[in-house]
């Protein structure tokens, strides 16, 4: 079904995310840096969630995506300097971020997609650690002591406008006739390509919209932190942005979006076993398969008397 | 007489050393029933996966209204109005059964990408219209009291209609059917064969029907094809093909044809 009044939505959560931004000024810093690194893990999570979730294609690169648009706009800020108007270069760096890096999602896509998945998440992982190295050896970016002294441009209205505008997108996409065909395929691709969905192209393209918003994100992460190094782009991070969308549920957008906050708040409030973060993601995993198997926030599916 | 629908001129198909279709030639008319049989192994899933493009001709020709199918993505050929069910049923499971149409009838909604994102009023219109066909479809074929039921948890004799009618929805000028009866109990086997004869009626499709229950065969088909071991050993009326000697040997073995 189409979302009724979906643009409204759309328009609201804007409208709030400007609001948010006039008030913002008088937060806790802290609390309003985590609350950016919380939208942040909103525009990973949703947009991976269409490649992986949606369109079933297990990819491990979205670190990969999210570096590429992340040094990308932020090397166009520091090319162009300290301006004025930061308000309109900021979007117009951040879109040519999501821009190249949905041109590096086109190239890698094109011939990964044709293998499906083990061998698909293995050529993502491995296109991932191949945009680490690239950028380590760099020396335009900062190599592997990283770019330093980025604007700081992202505010809170930025991350939460954008977040909203990747939910709107990955969802109206998705709640559409045209959408429903990313499904199908996620469902059985030998069907869909019989009734007349082209299924490379519906990967495809499953595939740039995902890398353009991992972009997006990374270039928001670049002018948050304003500092960017090789190894935060590693396949720890990738595996981070998977665990959201597994713990949410593949394909279901509120699930995706309520473990990518529970998951960028819990590393916060558990400061003190930050070393443990990946063991406790391993456990979250095997109970979530085992008791939980379709996402932790999903609703258990209407059961049927069998005839 | 005007050129067959679908037109087979030796086509062939070899996977390295098998020959699993050799030199099939024959064609379909228009609003033709033909059936096509022969023993479990003769390359009859292969004939059709040949049809619909998923496998290419090692040689010979394969027309489809007068245009050769050759290089043609299975998708581009549904565009072009063939669809086909498969012997092991595939749905779209996590979709609901409206949503199953929906999907097949995304070939008459020329709204994409753009138009999901923007929502405009041609968009709106052309949604409710694709949904509108597609309940129609669901009306006729008693599946719209399930619209909103997950494809995967239907019963299977409705999962096997639902894939009939989902090949319906792209409009299709010439629809496959792979074992449709394939695990029906004998009423479920009646009343596929009238869902057949009336979709044929309604639609004026041309059908290919592969299908190992002879009863259902004998009983719509107006021409069968006969396979063994990749080859046509036979092609005629349902009347000839059963008194056919070679087809029986086929089926039966050498010494039944002799008693």
């Amino acid at each position: 079904m189409p979302l009724p009044g979906a643009k409204r939505w759309l328009l609201l959560g804007i409208a709030l995310a400007v609001l948010v931004s006039c008030f913002s000024a008088q937060f806790n810093r802290y609390y309003l840096g985590v609350a950016v690194d919380v939208g942040i893990a909103i525009i990973l999570a949703t947009s991976l969630n269409l490649i992986n979730g949606h369109t079933g294609q297990f990819s491990l690169g979205h670190a990969g995506f999210m570096a590429v648009g992340g040094y990308f706009s932020a090397w166009i800020s520091l090319k162009i300097g300290p301006v004025d108007h930061a308000s309109w270069y900021f979007p117009l760096s951040l879109l040519a971020g999501g821009l190249v890096a949905s041109l590096v999602g086109l190239m890698v896509g094109v011939p990964s997609l044709r293998l499906k998945g083990d061998y698909l998440a293995i050529v993502t992982l491995g296109f991932g650690e191949i945009i680490r190295v690239v950028v380590q050896n760099t020396e335009a970016v900062g190599a592997a002591s990283g770019l330093k002294d980025i604007p700081k441009y992202t505010t809170l209205g930025w991350a939460f406008g954008l977040a909203v505008v990747t939910v709107y997108v990955i969802s109206s996409l998705v709640n559409s006739t045209y959408g429903r065909g990313f499904i199908a395929v996620h469902d059985d691709e030998i069907a869909a390509e019989s009734n007349g969905i082209d299924t490379t192209r519906t990967k495809v393209t499953a595939f740039v919209t995902g890398a353009f918003f991992a972009g997006i994100a990374g270039g928001l992460y670049a002018h948050h932190k304003q500092f960017l190094s090789p190894t935060g782009f590693d396949w720890v991070k990738s595996i981070d942005i998977v665990v959201m969308v597994i713990l949410g549920g593949m394909g279901r957008t509120a699930g995706v979006i309520a473990a990518a906050v529970l998951l960028t708040l819990m590393p916060e409030f558990l400061r003190d076993f930050a070393e443990y973060r990946m063991i406790i993601y391993a456990l979250l995993i095997i109970l979530l398969m085992l008791l939980r198997p379709a996402g932790l926030f999903s609703i258990p599916l209407k059961r049927r008397p069998t005839t | 007489m005007s050129a067959p629908l679908l037109d087979l001129q030796q086509a062939t198909i070899k996977f390295g050393g098998l020959t699993a279709v050799s030199e099939l030639t024959t064609s379909i008319g228009e609003g033709e029933l033909v059936g096509l049989i022969g023993p479990n192994g003769a390359g009859k899933t292969t004939a059709f996966n040949m049809i619909t493009g998923v496998y290419q001709p090692t040689s010979g020709h394969i027309r489809f209204a007068g245009k050769c199918t050759r290089g043609i993505k299975p998708s581009k050929l549904a565009a072009l109005g063939i669809a086909r069910t498969f012997q092991n049923i595939r749905l779209f499971g996590s979709l609901s059964v409206l949503d199953n149409i929906r999907v097949a009838a995304r070939l008459h909604n020329k709204h994409g990408y753009t138009s999901a994102l923007w929502r405009g009023k041609s968009w709106k219109s052309a949604e409710a219209e694709t949904e509108k066909h597609a309940l129609e479809l669901l009306e006729i074929f008693d599946l719209a009291k399930d619209r909103d039921e997950m494809a995967k948890s239907l019963p299977y004799g409705d999962q096997r209609r639902l894939e009939i009618v989902r090949a319906l929805a792209t409009r299709p000028k010439l629809l496959l059917l792979d074992e449709p009866a394939a695990g029906m109990n004998p009423s479920e086997k009646d009343d596929l064969m009238k869902l057949i004869r009336f979709i044929k009626e309604r639609y004026n499709l041309a059908v290919l029907l592969v299908e190992h229950d002879m009863k259902v065969v004998m009983g719509i088909c107006e021409r069968i094809a006969v396979l063994e071991y990749g080859r046509m050993i036979a092609e005629g009326t349902p009347k000839e093909i059963q008194r056919h000697p070679k087809v029986i040997e086929a089926y039966l073995g050498a010494a039944a044809v002799v008693s």
